[in-house]
């Protein structure tokens, strides 16, 4: 067994919510505060909120582990903490040997200053050392394909520009330790693509890898290793193909998590409020047999009259789009008044054996305002069928199609 | 920025209390401070139309609106040189200190993306913050010694000495940036402290008028040394223009406060450092 490279022992952060929301003090409020807690305990309203506790793992010199969980479950708090950005309120970790991390990508860019400029200082602010920029600076350009630009302000690069130029510095950082945030996630499908490939030599060049992410495809194709974490805490630790599964077939799910998987940015003046699957007599049900009929059911309410057209997107477990259906096609985009509770009924679903996830949007016809959108929701297995008609085994692909060959000559 | 080798062990722990400032490592990410003042430096000239007359605009106005109303009206005593030249030599070096106190002060909260992102010692931040003024002082001196001749003033031997003038006002306002960055972090305060602080410090500096004002009191001439500026602009106009301020102990008393406040700037910082990715 290789050495362990990373040593972490009952990891925890805490958080006062309340302070959080005013986000500042004045003078004049610590001034109160002083006054205060002379008096009694400090009673600012604030409730300590562990962002992660509890937490221990050990990584192995040449692993690469990935970690998941929902929003709020401590993955981007447990790699502040292990990028030494934030301190840990309880515990310890260890680091041995030299560690970069890379939680966005081009950090410290400034749009005043050239390319050329811009990635020097990046490089300085990620760690790397004047010599060690120069030495790997073509190669840096080559990757970002920008060589035309490299004099021109980078406040006149196109957005894909910008990141090519801003990812190809972090890729050529070479470190022993590297840990990664959702840096994959920014861009078009041909630039992630790009990622993914470096991501993968890198990971394939026998360095530590700790990589978090939403996207289970990458962490499926990239590691080996999984940690899950659920509500600041180690769920699940083990091998990647078995935490994927447990992660996606929502063992973790709670009553009302559907809120983890909202897109929080939207004013939710149309609320999706719950989401299940039925059979097409009313029964809430989970698991289906494959090409068996079931419903998509929708509550949602609001408090505005308001134009509202639905999306219902069936993916796989990959997050790939299978099937996109709006409320429109068939029918009126509804005006929303109080609650209303919308069915999609698939009658001939074509989905094999396996897991499936839907994402949700309710927005304006003419598609120019969301009011609410749900991400990548579990939301149903299929179930293998004894029906001789079905193939069973595992072939390629999601969708099962009914096909007639012919031979001919 | 030295790469540790493979043996280094990071220990990630909570920490209490007053830490160590942890120079040596500040020294290995010396190449990154030199970046950020670069930058800071680089993007300052970039941004504005007039970029770099601005170093030169500031104190060469302060110069004449001083000679007017305090040199010509007001008839303030100038140590027996021209009053214009006399106030150029004290803003020159006090134009130096304010910037660097106001840059670095708003060092912190300005970047927060940073600070949010990658692991790198915080001090960086606000040293890089007064050491970019550095540009924007060497040209305001070079107009200050372009418009000596036309004073018929020439510089003495003494100007050896004005490095080290210009490391006690680089400390000075260091310190203090030291403290309202790590202040400001909490505190948003300290935005609107800092153009008052300035001015109130301008009128306790003199730069306007010369010190021998206070020849009459000699008890407060001693406390006004606390004031590490009142040393600089008088060693300033000794050296260069030959006054009779040669600054004597008080400069000693000077320097103790300023490496005070250095200090004292430092392990505050240090301390507060550890909730600035949380609370910024």
């Amino acid at each position: 067994m290789s050495e362990i490279v990373i040593r972490v022992e009952n990891l925890g952060k805490m958080f006062r919510i309340g302070a959080k929301r005013e986000r500042y003090r004045t003078f004049r409020d610590a001034l109160a505060g002083l006054w205060r807690r002379s008096g009694s305990e400090r009673s600012s309203g604030t409730t300590p909120f562990w962002a992660l506790k509890h937490v221990s793992f050990e990584i192995r010199r040449g692993e690469v582990v990935g970690v998941i969980g929902r929003n709020g479950a401590g993955k981007s708090t447990l790699l502040k903490v292990l990028s030494r950005i934030t301190e840990p309120t309880e515990g310890f970790a260890e680091i041995r040997g030299r560690v970069r991390s890379l939680l966005e990508v081009g950090t410290g860019f400034h749009p005043e200053l050239t390319g050329r400029e811009n990635v020097f200082l990046n490089g300085a602010i990620l760690g790397m050392q004047r010599a060690e920029i120069e030495a790997r600076f073509d190669e840096i350009v080559t990757f970002a394909e920008i060589e035309q630009f490299l004099d021109t302000p980078v406040k006149h690069y196109s957005s894909g520009m910008y990141l090519r130029l801003a990812f190809a510095v972090a890729a050529h950082l070479e470190p022993e330790i590297l840990i990664v945030d959702e840096v994959l996630a920014v861009g078009d499908a041909e630039f992630q693509k790009k990622c993914l490939g470096k991501m993968e030599e890198v990971a394939r060049g026998g360095r530590t890898v700790v990589f978090v992410s939403h996207n289970m495809e990458a962490v499926d194709r990239l590691t080996s290793r999984c940690l899950s974490l659920s509500d600041g805490r180690l769920s699940q630790d083990g091998k990647t193909s078995d935490v994927v599964g447990n992660y996606l077939r929502g063992a973790e799910r709670r009553v009302g998590d559907l809120a983890c998987f909202r897109v929080s940015a939207i004013p939710r003046t149309v609320a999706l409020v719950d989401l299940w699957a039925e059979t097409p007599t009313g029964e809430k049900a989970a698991t289906f047999r494959q090409g068996e009929p079931f419903r998509i059911v929708l509550r949602v309410t609001s408090h505005e009259r308001l134009k509202c057209d639905f999306a219902i997107v069936i993916e796989s477990s990959q997050q790939h789009a299978l099937y996109t259906t709006h409320l429109s096609d068939l029918s009126e985009a509804i005006t929303t008044n109080g609650s209303h509770l919308l069915a999609a009924e698939l009658q001939n679903p074509m989905l094999r054996k396996g897991q499936y996830l839907v994402s949700v949007a309710a927005f304006s016809p003419d598609l120019r305002l969301f009011y609410d959108v749900v991400h990548h929701f579990p939301l149903l297995e299929v179930a293998g069928t004894r029906d001789k008609s079905f193939p069973e085994d595992a072939r390629w692909g999601a969708l099962y199609v009914p096909v007639r060959w012919n031979v001919s000559n | 920025m030295t790469a540790p080798n493979a043996s280094t062990v990071i220990r990630i722990q909570p920490s209490k209390g007053w830490v160590s400032l942890k120079l040596d490592e500040l020294w290995e990410y010396r190449e990154l401070l030199y970046f950020l003042t670069w930058r800071d430096i680089k993007v300052r000239y970039k941004q504005t139309a007039l970029g770099i007359l601005w170093a030169v605009i500031q104190p060469v106005m302060m110069m004449v609106v001083f000679s007017l109303f305090f040199g010509k009206l007001a008839g303030m005593s100038s140590d027996g040189r021209p009053y214009a030249i006399f106030s150029l030599a004290g803003l020159v070096p006090w134009t130096f200190f304010a910037y660097g106190l106001a840059q670095s002060s708003g060092s912190l909260v300005g970047s927060q993306n940073l600070v949010k992102k990658v692991y790198f010692p915080r001090l960086v931040i606000p040293i890089s913050s007064v050491l970019s003024g550095i540009v924007d002082f060497l040209i305001a001196f070079a107009i200050l010694l372009a418009m000596m001749p036309f004073f018929h003033l020439w510089p003495t031997a003494n100007v050896i000495w004005l490095p080290l003038l210009l490391l006690l006002a680089f400390v000075t306002s260091l310190g203090v940036g030291l403290w309202l960055s790590a202040l400001n972090v909490e505190y948003r305060d300290v935005r609107y402290m800092v153009p008052f602080l300035t001015q109130f410090w301008m009128f306790a500096t003199p730069i306007a008028y010369s010190s021998s004002l206070l020849d009459k009191y000699p008890a407060w001439k001693t406390l006004y040394g606390l004031n590490p500026l009142v040393g600089v602009v008088e060693g300033f106009r000794w050296a260069l223009l030959g006054t009779h301020t040669r600054p004597g102990p008080m400069i000693l008393v000077s320097a103790l406060s300023a490496v005070l406040v250095l200090v004292s700037g430092a392990f505050y910082f240090r301390r507060m450092e550890r909730n600035f990715a949380d609370v910024v």
